[in-house]
């Protein structure tokens, strides 16, 4: 049996993820849901009402469904591809393509792609183009396997950040297959975890699943960091950032002397406009004559408004100096902050979530579909 | 009047005519064949178990020497082309099934997933995904059987000279005319060569899809097709 006794409510207009070892069912699942493998026992509702119910090719039409490694039709061009279902539902050929070029952009793809044949793209375009197809007849459901597993981390990234926005953008119902528990976490609003028999082993948003794992085997598949990824759901916004221990590149030697360095042994160098250009010992700074060459690397800033504390650790430790440097969205420097100070926001942030977890019951989700065996 | 393109009375066509003749023998049991093979082949891809047998089958009709099937056939259809086309496409099956069955069954699995995903029925599924995908295996298999059956009308012959440009050699030898045998063979090599080149032309039109430079040839140790008719003159 593949998936036994599996219960679900999946919310609508979010990203549920199902995550598990492989072998674990993850796949039944999602096929289950469009009927492309009919369960022995139980039911499946959509809107609270059974799947089985509908003509299974009106079904399929109605959600989109993402397949490990794209499985573009190779035969056709790019539009065509993604074209296929609205034709299918009966579109007139123009404005099919057109709905195509439209979606092609919407996924970031180069219009001048459009008449090439799949084998003329790269494996991250190719997804792309499976995810744009997926999305052709603008189905209220997508079902995704695996979408992003055949291509680099570079490319992943930009492809979850890219499902994220269009998510944000249409709102969709999507359950999102993968075996990658830090995809899972980012683009989860729900992680289903699974074990092997499609047996579930913890439903929870990212959050929970990272302070509260049901079990050992959900604590084991979370890995041994999962307290640093649990810091990517607090917002560095509360850091406290000093502002005192920065200097301009043109700074007069009095306004070095008049620093007030709040106890930090070095001092950001900042340009004309305020972005970081590097660390120094207070004492090697000659006003008037900086030597940018000498200064220490600040290592990778973090954005203050937006980034979390995650973000602003990793700074710190990268940082030669222990320090984070903050910079706002245009990459001026907005301030920088101490590693200890980041601890303490740190045990801060817990101890506040763990207040509010107490004080109020955890939010439940809508109730949309329901996967049953 | 004995120059190399006159042609002895008794074959009752000029040397256009035989050419004429010679290709509709040829081509027309390759396209029926090509008909039968299609629903056959899509049996064997839908239940596996049929493919085996089915193979065995073509198999032992392609050993069955011409001259049989004439004796067999001459009691009813006579001594036609028909009698010269039926044992030429129940040949054609030998290299067309096992053609279509590979092609259709290299389409990938996430492909099919795909299309199913999406709401293809099996007609649907079949015809827009499978068969186009299939194409150029299927023109490999058409590319063989053409070849071959270009050069084995020549048996014709036998059948009272029902073997259109192949009717020369027996003619070359009954006028004591060799350069009539070597008008027929050079002039089915060219039709062989001809029809070849149209394929893979048809081919090229079709299947804009294919990565054009990893296309030199489609499976190593399949014999060219030009030599394969030269051996099977000798049937
Ligand atoms: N068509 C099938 N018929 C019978 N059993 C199957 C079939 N497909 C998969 N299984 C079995 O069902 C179980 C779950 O398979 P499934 O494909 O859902 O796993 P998964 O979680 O998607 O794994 P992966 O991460 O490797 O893709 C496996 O033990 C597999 O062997
Ligand atoms: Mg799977």
């Amino acid at each position: 049996m593949a998936v036994d006794r599996l219960s679900l409510d999946i919310p609508d207009r979010s990203i549920t993820v199902l995550v598990g070892p492989s072998g674990c069912g993850k796949t039944t699942t999602l096929r289950m849901i469009n009927r492309m493998v009919e369960p022995s026992e139980g039911t499946i509702l959509l809107d609270g009402q059974d799947i089985q119910q509908q003509p299974v090719n009106t079904l399929r039409r109605s959600m989109g469904y993402v397949i490990q490694n794209a499985g573009l039709f190779q035969h056709r061009t790019i539009v065509d591809n993604i074209a296929t279902v609205p034709r299918m539902l009966g579109w007139g050929k123009d404005k099919a393509r057109a709905r195509a070029r439209e979606l092609m952009e919407r996924v970031g793809l180069d219009g001048a792609l459009a008449k090439r044949y799949p084998y003329q793209l790269s494996g991250g375009q190719q997804q792309r183009v499976g995810v744009a197809r997926a999305l052709a007849a603008d189905p209220p459901v997508l079902l995704m396997d695996e979408p992003f597993s055949a291509v680099d981390p570079v490319v992943r990234k930009g492809l979850q950040d890219e499902l994220l926005r269009i998510q944000a953008e249409l709102g969709k119902t999507i359950v999102f297959v993968t075996h990658d528990i830090d995809e899972a976490v980012k683009l989860g609003t729900m992680v289903a975890v699974m074990r092997t028999g499609g047996h579930l082993a913890q439903f929870a948003p990212p959050a929970e699943l990272l302070s509260d794992p049901a079990d050992a085997f959900v604590e084991d598949f979370l890995g041994a960091d999962r307290g640093i990824r649990r810091l990517s759901f607090f917002p560095a916004t509360g850091l406290e950032l000093l502002t005192g221990p920065i200097v301009a590149v043109d700074a007069t030697a009095e306004q070095v002397a008049a620093r007030d360095t709040a106890g930090a042994p070095y001092l950001l160098v900042t340009d004309q406009e305020g972005r970081p250009l590097g660390w120094s010992e207070p004492g090697e700074l000659t006003a008037g004559n900086i030597r940018q060459a000498e200064l220490l690397p600040y290592g990778r800033p973090f954005v203050a408004g937006t980034d979390s504390l995650r973000s602003a650790l990793d700074c710190a430790v990268l940082s030669p100096t222990g320090w984070a440097v903050a910079v706002d969205a245009e990459g001026r420097t907005a301030g920088v902050v101490s590693q200890q100070t980041i601890g303490e926001a740190i045990r801060g942030a817990h101890a506040e979530r763990r207040a509010s977890d107490r004080a109020a019951e955890r939010p439940q989700a809508g109730k949309d579909s329901r996967v049953a065996r | 009047m004995n120059g190399f393109f006159d042609i002895p009375s008794d074959l009752q066509h000029s040397w256009l005519g035989l050419v004429g003749l010679h290709l509709r023998e040829a081509l027309l049991p390759v396209l029926a064949g090509l008909v039968v093979s299609l629903p056959l082949a899509q049996l064997c891809v839908r239940f596996r178990w049929l493919y085996p047998p089915v193979l065995w089958v073509t198999t032992v009709l392609y050993a069955i020497p011409s001259l049989a099937f004439f004796v067999l056939l001459i009691d009813y259809t006579g001594q036609t082309e028909l009698t010269v086309m039926i044992p030429l496409t129940v040949y054609s099956l030998v290299v067309l099934v096992p053609a279509i069955v590979d092609g259709v069954r290299s389409v990938p699995q996430e492909t099919l997933a795909a299309a199913t995903a999406m709401g293809f029925g099996p007609v649907r599924r079949y015809l827009q995904v499978q068969l186009p995908i299939a194409v150029p295996a299927i023109i490999a298999g058409l590319r063989v059987a053409t070849v071959s059956s270009i050069s084995l009308v020549s048996v014709g012959t036998l059948i009272g000279n029902q073997g259109a440009l192949g009717n020369l050699l027996n003619d070359a030898n009954i006028y004591n005319r060799p350069e009539l045998a070597v008008n027929a063979v050079l002039s089915m090599a060219a039709l062989a060569i001809l029809a070849d080149g149209l394929l893979v032309g048809l081919r090229l039109l079709l299947t804009p899809w294919m990565p054009r430079r990893t296309r030199t040839k489609p499976k190593a140790g399949r014999p060219d097709p030009a030599v394969l008719a030269l051996e099977d003159a000798a049937r």
